[in-house]
């Protein structure tokens, strides 16, 4: 008995430490800690969203289009009377936090499944590439030069014009388009860990290739691995703000941040900037939000590698 | 008031109660605690630790180089005379390169890669001393002379990454010395280069401390290094100055328990396992965190620690034979000399004669080679290599089973490339491989489990050994359940008697990596081979990057494992004193080709091949009563896409000329093996009487053991 007490003790003042050690982390770095003050605020708000507003995103309000801030709504309303406070909001549940696929909907929002996808796809690639070398190398790198050399906003309208419209194929289209810069990313990583000792002592054990990959070189990459995630994230963002603009994001009604400023543009120049204004701050300012976080974690990454 | 013609016979650099620490997350860590310490002009100061002591970081404090969160906390640095510290950073960019040279580890790292040497030469005299750039050029040249660099104006026209190793040492100490410094700090400057090289380089500051009145710092781990080379020398360990005195009180008389220990821990060359044991020094160095505050910071490990080496931190104090120590019972220590019986001279179980048993491992005519590719078009499209790089050519051994087989050779000469093909990582290119009487040439996963349970490998690098992202426990568990050694559920148990075999705490299991030094490391590499109890284990360079105390352990434990599981032990090194201590037969690698093969004492002395020779005087002998030996290489090994034709060391062979001929049949074929004692194998041209006459260091005989009591000094 005492000695599972003397564990637990230790176990848990180990858990301790270890919290105390990433409170220190973060706070010692000021920038850092302005990217996370910023991606917990809109975390938070996209969770709690419904407590946020008692509005929703497609409530119309006939009497009042294009009202700046007014007590009632607090960042105004767009072209239709909705209110933008609300449609931020849900905005931001629908890019970070829970996605809607076909009627239903699964958790994690788009930027996250897009990202998540992309590295799967990406740290597959270059592990094979940079582990194997030789032919298998030339092939995989080729592949990612395809589909490099295709521009970006090209790639996406020719994905979303053959497939439509809809979350899934927005995370598909940003997935794939994310994907060589990762597999470069992973492959240089892979080809510099692959030298080190512990690896050749995984292969004097004559184990699997997949199982070299994965438990061995992957988990020591995660450090520029992250980082590299966490910029993706806020350009996954933008993305979407993007292709929203350009209409090719999720249909209407949906409150896309990206088509939100679409269709408030028109509206500037009459007197009315607000329904085009919050959607960009909000993008911009959880873009930046990421990439402080990034730059935060480059450092503390990379320290024991 | 510093200018150049002035040459004060005082002291040119003077440390007093320096305290250095280093602002971390954590609060401030102490790195260096109240050293003082002097160097005159003309004098050579070693400064002797092991890593971590904080040798390096007292370089740094000197000329200011400690980094944004480097804080020295207390203490003055007079260079000549004048205070260092609180100078503003304009007036220490005037005395750096100048007045204070330094000369640093790596010297690729030392020299821009993207401007000539000579450009980086000149730019030392331009900029300091306002010299005209022909004047400057010229100057170079004839520094680079004076270095030994052969061809100095066509060097000065190079770029660093087409001199070797050791000409890029000796370009840095001519671009330190060009402006006749007052003072040289040199941190580690042959730690990273061959054996031979380091002797060139060594040789060279000894001649250059004839011709100039420098001052030099010296800091390095090696002691044979200090013996050869400094006048003065202080000890530190753990970030203080625990011993500190002129290199022959020193060494004839250490008077500070960790001094002793650490001369204890060298195998002198001519020592060998059957009749002296090397004592390690138990426990490990504290980590700065832990150091203490009242007590003496060596005492947890010291075998003469008394109550008051707990309670009180002892005062440096100055000694009757001269020099200072920093221990309670320095007196007591100072009036005994070291004890030497040669009547006790511990005899182990390996003295009894040598069964001859049967052969594990046979390699025969092994070739391994790589194929470089061509840069001319024609070549590329008709598939044709421009050259083969002959990493292992023609070679052929027997290990027999339970020996410790040594492998002795430089950097480059192939010795990685032949365990590699041993294991089946690289494939061969000719030749066979049988291990216990089955061929086992083919690509590792080609092979059956039991052979590959039975060849396992121990590293060199124990940074590297580990995977950084789990715990100990998880690693050795691997090779346990890949190879189903013991069933699921004894696994833990396994692991921890794993660990206990290696003397690590089964604590250990949920350790990570990074929580470990460097030795430790290293034993959890040899508990990882070992998991298999395998018939062979390679070891590649295993001690070559740990620290003395360490390295002495380890060594220990090699030899402990082999008892117990009876296996073979392949051991590479460079360092000719730890593979005579440990190995009962060594063969000599060079170029591809093994020169010399043969038991260890036969090895160790004439007749031997030149190469060996040569080996044996670069090594430097931690005794300062022992002159060096002349016997040294000319010119770099030669670069293995092009070896030399004939004898592959024909090119820097010493006594190429009393062979048959002058020399020239060295240069056209290639000698054959001749036997010239039982099981002792020679390949050169010179006849037996010549190699049996070839000068070289004498070999030291074993001094028997040193017999201390614990707890009171005898």
């Amino acid at each position: 008995m005492r000695a599972v007490d003397s564990t637990n003790i230790l176990e848990s003042r180990r858990k301790a430490r270890r919290l105390l050690n990433l409170w220190r982390f973060v706070w010692s770095s000021k920038t850092m800690l302005v990217g996370v003050c910023i991606v917990l605020f809109w975390v938070t708000v996209a969770i709690c969203a419904p407590l946020l507003t008692r509005y929703t995103p497609t409530e119309q309000d006939w009497k009042s289009p294009n009202h700046g801030p007014t007590k009632e709504h607090i960042l105004g309303t767009d072209e239709l009377g909705r209110d933008i406070w609300t449609r931020l909001v849900y905005g931001a549940r629908i890019i970070l936090v829970y996605m809607p696929v076909g009627d239903q909907a699964i958790p994690g929002g788009t930027a996250i499944w897009s990202v998540f996808a992309a590295l799967v796809l990406g740290c597959t690639l270059g592990l094979l590439g940079g582990y194997y070398g030789g032919w298998l190398d030339e092939i995989v790198m080729r592949l990612l030069d395809a589909m490099m050399s295709i521009p970006v906003l090209l790639l996406y309208l020719i994905i979303v014009a053959a497939l439509g419209s809809s979350a899934v194929n927005v995370v598909l289209a940003i997935a794939i388009v994310g994907t060589p810069g990762i597999a470069r990313l992973v492959r240089g990583l892979t080809l510099d860990i692959r030298t080190r000792e512990y690896i050749w002592a995984a292969e004097v054990r004559a184990d699997h290739p997949w199982e070299i990959m994965f438990l061995e070189i992957l988990p020591n990459a995660r450090g520029p691995i992250i980082v590299d995630a966490m910029l993706r994230v806020g350009q996954a963002v933008f993305a979407m703000g993007t292709l929203g603009f350009l209409g090719l994001g999720i249909p209407p009604p949906s409150p896309d941040w990206g088509s939100m400023i679409a269709t408030g543009r028109q509206f500037i120049l009459q007197g009315s900037p607000w329904a085009a204004l919050w959607p960009s701050i909000a993008i911009a300012s959880l873009v930046v939000g990421l990439n402080l976080i990034a730059d935060g974690l480059r450092e503390e990454s990379t320290r024991y590698q | 008031m510093n200018d150049l013609g002035k040459r004060s016979s005082g002291s040119v650099l003077e440390v007093q109660d320096l305290s250095i620490a280093y602002g971390t997350r954590f609060g401030e860590v102490g790195a260096v605690r109240s050293v003082s310490f002097s160097v005159r002009s003309g004098e050579t100061f070693a400064l002797v630790g092991e890593s971590g002591c904080g040798k390096s970081t007292i370089a740094f404090g000197v000329v200011n180089f400690l980094g944004p969160n480097g804080l020295i906390k207390s203490g003055r640095i007079l260079f000549q005379g004048q205070e260092l510290i609180g100078r503003p950073y304009s007036q220490l960019r005037r005395l750096r390169g100048n007045r204070i040279a330094m000369v640093f580890q790596d010297p690729m790292q030392a020299l821009n890669p993207c401007l000539r040497l000579g450009r980086q030469m000149a730019e030392a005299l331009i900029s300091h001393q306002g010299v005209a750039r022909e004047e400057a050029w010229d100057r170079s040249a004839e520094m680079l002379g004076k270095v030994h660099i052969p061809d100095p104006i066509k060097v000065m026209k190079r770029y660093p990454h087409q001199i070797s190793g050791g000409q890029q040492q000796r370009v840095v100490i001519a671009m330190a010395m060009l402006n006749n410094p007052a003072l040289l700090i040199m941190d580690e400057p042959t730690t990273a280069l061959d054996v031979t090289a380091q002797a060139a380089v060594l040789d060279l500051i000894g001649e250059l401390k004839q011709e100039y009145e420098t001052g030099i710092l010296y800091i390095t781990h090696d002691l044979g290094v200090v013996a050869g080379i400094a006048d003065r020398m202080g000890v530190m360990y753990a970030g203080e100055i625990v011993e500190e005195g002129s290199v022959r009180d020193v060494f004839g008389r250490p008077c500070h328990p960790y001094t002793r220990g650490l001369m204890e821990c060298v195998p002198r060359l001519g020592a060998c396992k059957a009749d002296s044991e090397l004592h390690p020094i138990p426990g490990r160095v504290p980590r700065p965190s832990e150091r203490p505050e009242n007590a003496c910071v060596f005492s947890p490990r010291c075998d003469f620690r008394l109550d008051i080496c707990t309670e009180r931190r002892p005062e440096l104090r100055p000694l009757g034979r001269g020099g200072r120590v920093r221990c309670h019972r320095a007196e007591e220590f100072e009036a005994h000399e070291r004890r030497i019986s040669s009547k006790e001279t511990r005899r182990t179980k390996k003295d009894e004669k040598q069964v001859p048993r049967e052969v594990l491992l046979h390699v025969e005519n092994l070739k391994t080679y790589y194929t470089l590719e061509s840069e001319s078009l024609v070549d590329s499209v008709r598939f044709r290599p421009a050259g083969f790089v002959k990493a292992v050519d023609d070679i052929t051994l027997k290990v027999p089973q339970g020996s410790v087989f040594g492998l002795v050779g430089e950097s480059g000469c192939g010795k990685t490339t032949l365990i590699k093909t041993v294991l089946g990582v690289e494939p061969a290119t000719g030749g066979t491989v049988f291990f216990d009487g089955r061929d086992i040439n083919r690509p590792l996963r080609k092979r059956d489990l039991e052979q590959i349970k039975n060849l396992q490998i121990v590293f060199q690098n124990p940074d590297a050994t580990l995977n950084p992202s789990y715990c100990v426990g998880r690693q050795l568990r691997k090779p346990l359940e890949r190879f189903n050694i013991v069933s699921r559920k004894d696994v833990r148990a396994k692991v921890e008697e794993l660990l206990r075999a290696v003397r690590l705490p089964a604590a250990y299991y949920d350790r990570l990596p990074r929580q470990l030094s460097g030795g430790e490391k290293q034993r959890v590499g040899i508990a990882r081979a070992l998991a298999t109890e395998p018939r062979m284990i390679l070891c590649d360079e295993p001690v070559s990057a740990l620290d003395v105390s360490v390295q002495a352990a380890v060594l220990k434990l090699l030899l402990e494992v082999q008892g117990l599981i009876d296996t073979t032990i392949i051991f590479i090194s460079h360092d000719l004193s730890v593979v005579r201590y440990i190995c009962d037969l060594i063969a000599v690698m060079y170029l591809g080709k093994i020169v010399e093969i043969g038991p260890a004492d036969a090895v160790i002395r004439p007749p031997y091949h030149p190469y060996t020779a040569a080996l044996l005087s670069a090594v430097p002998v931690p005794d300062p009563a022992c002159g060096s030996s002349p016997v040294r290489l000319s010119g770099d090994v030669p670069s293995a896409v092009n070896p030399p034709g004939g004898c592959v060391f024909h090119t820097r062979c010493p006594w190429r000329q009393l062979a048959p001929g002058g020399g020239e049949i060295c240069s056209q074929s290639l000698p054959q093996r001749r036997e010239v004692g039982r099981g002792h194998f020679v390949m050169c041209h010179l006849d037996d009487a010549l190699l049996a006459g070839l000068e070289s260091r004498p070999v030291q005989e074993p001094a028997g053991v040193v017999d201390y009591e614990k707890k009171r000094v005898p």
